[in-house]
């Protein structure tokens, strides 16, 4: 694009979306790297289909985390200032499995997200939104010895970027996920059910096919609210180790 | 053999990782300057040959002895447990930089090789590559892998040796763009 064109509309956006999604009726489980919708990611996908490789034993395993590494309080994002942050507190919390169901124990999850005004606490988002003292927005835990996780937090609003004119990403939670191997590691994007920017979205649209999309999506459940106290979202995650990313080639 | 489960998609680590990812001492697998400690650096580059500034990169590897390690402590380093694991982001002008020890061959003869995932903004998954040390000319010529590949494109799996260890440049597209890996299901 030259330097002083006028920026891409959410219509020319939506509708370069609307073609890759027809063309890819047919997808693998992962995000297409090279999607032009997402403009940043123009330059940084690889054009070369990725090797296959028959891992060696080091790649079938993977980095031990415990006790020592994570604290406990780490999984409270509410908790971690003087004060109680704004916004709907709320907690996420589900199992992860491999692809064969087995539970990933004792495992590292990192959160990240932004607060309930949509800002991220990082010198780098110039959102003018409010930043909030008593809320950072980052956690860490470990899985329990059945695979499930648990984090207490603030629903993250939505926010504008600079994709294109009127950009907005969907509220969303950061996922950073090992598994039971080196190969199995992901890193990902919780979103919430009937969010209306979902749609809009290049980086969730990145993912070519429809389950594929719903298996970001978490699940509002009234079994993990409390009373007086907080909302409750259930989404479990799957890790397999033959992790095929859908690439032109 | 498929999985029957399919997995959870990855999406990309987005511009806001440093809140959460980096860690102090998360690229020190050794502390610089221990006994055996080597400095493993380099860029990250995209396809205008310009360097990423908002990358992150993980370091996973056997110990000297080519023993697969499962040790606790990665993000609290006692600074005597070697954890094989490590994390890095990149600075402004695209470079990063891991303290640590020299992988040993996973099987008698093999070549030593680093594992390693990239994440950056505008890279909407995660990719895997490895990261071959170039001491043993014959290991190289017989692995599996790098004897599979065009000639032109094996050089980029292989490090370079600099006076502190080694140089690796990962080139996410275009002349000279790394070989990235899946697994054979």
């Amino acid at each position: 694009m030259p330097e002083n064109a006028p920026p891409d509309t959410q219509e020319s956006i939506s509708a370069e979306i609307a073609s890759i999604a027809a063309a890819h009726e047919k997808a693998g489980q992962g995000p297409l790297l090279d999607y032009p919708p997402y403009r940043s990611s123009i330059l940084r996908h690889p054009t070369f289909a990725p090797v296959q490789v028959d891992p060696e034993e080091v790649e079938l395993a993977g980095p031990v985390f415990g006790a020592r590494d994570v604290d406990p309080a780490d999984a409270d994002l509410t908790a971690q200032h003087p004060g109680e942050p704004l916004g709907e507190r709320m907690v996420v919390t589900g199992r992860i499995t491999d692809g064969a169901g087995r539970p990933v124990a004792g495992q590292l999850v990192e959160v990240w997200q932004a607060n309930a005004g949509g800002r991220y606490a990082h010198g780098r988002d110039r959102h003018p939104a409010p930043l909030d003292p008593n809320f950072t927005g980052t956690g860490r835990s470990l899985t329990d010895a059945d695979g499930w996780y648990r984090f207490v937090t603030i629903k993250p609003g939505p926010y504008p970027w600079r994709n294109h004119l009127n950009a907005w990403r969907p509220a969303h939670i950061h996922f950073s996920l090992f598994g039971r191997d080196f190969t199995e590691r992901v890193v990902t994007q919780m979103y919430f059910p009937g969010d209306p920017l979902l749609p809009l979205d290049p980086i969730f649209q990145s993912i070519p096919d429809t389950a594929g999309q719903q298996r970001l999506l978490a699940s509002y459940d009234h079994g993990i609210t409390q009373p007086e106290w907080f909302t409750g979202y259930r989404w479990d995650i799957v890790l397999t180790g033959p992790h095929r990313t859908w690439t032109e080639s | 053999m498929t999985d029957p489960t399919p997995g959870t998609p990855g999406q990309t680590v987005g511009p806001f990782f440093g809140l959460s990812l980096p860690y102090p001492a998360g690229p020190e697998l050794v502390p610089p300057g221990a006994a055996g400690a080597i400095r493993l650096h380099g860029r990250v580059l995209d396809g205008a040959g310009d360097p990423v500034p908002d990358a992150l990169l993980e370091l996973w590897q056997p110990g000297p002895d080519g023993a697969v390690v499962q040790e606790p402590g990665s993000l609290n380093r006692d600074g005597w447990t070697f954890t094989g694991w490590g994390r890095a982001a990149t600075d402004n002008a695209g470079h990063w930089s891991f303290s640590t020890l020299r992988p040993g061959p996973g099987r008698p003869g093999a070549a030593p090789f680093f594992a390693l995932t990239v994440f950056a903004r505008g890279l909407l998954d995660r990719l895997r590559t490895r990261i071959y040390l170039p001491d043993s000319e014959d290991a190289l010529a017989a692995d599996p892998l790098l004897s599979s590949l065009p000639a032109e494109r094996r050089p980029t799996l292989v490090a370079t040796a600099d006076p502190d260890g080694y140089a690796f440049d990962v080139v996410l597209q275009g002349a000279g763009e790394t070989v990235f890996l899946e697994s054979r299901p």
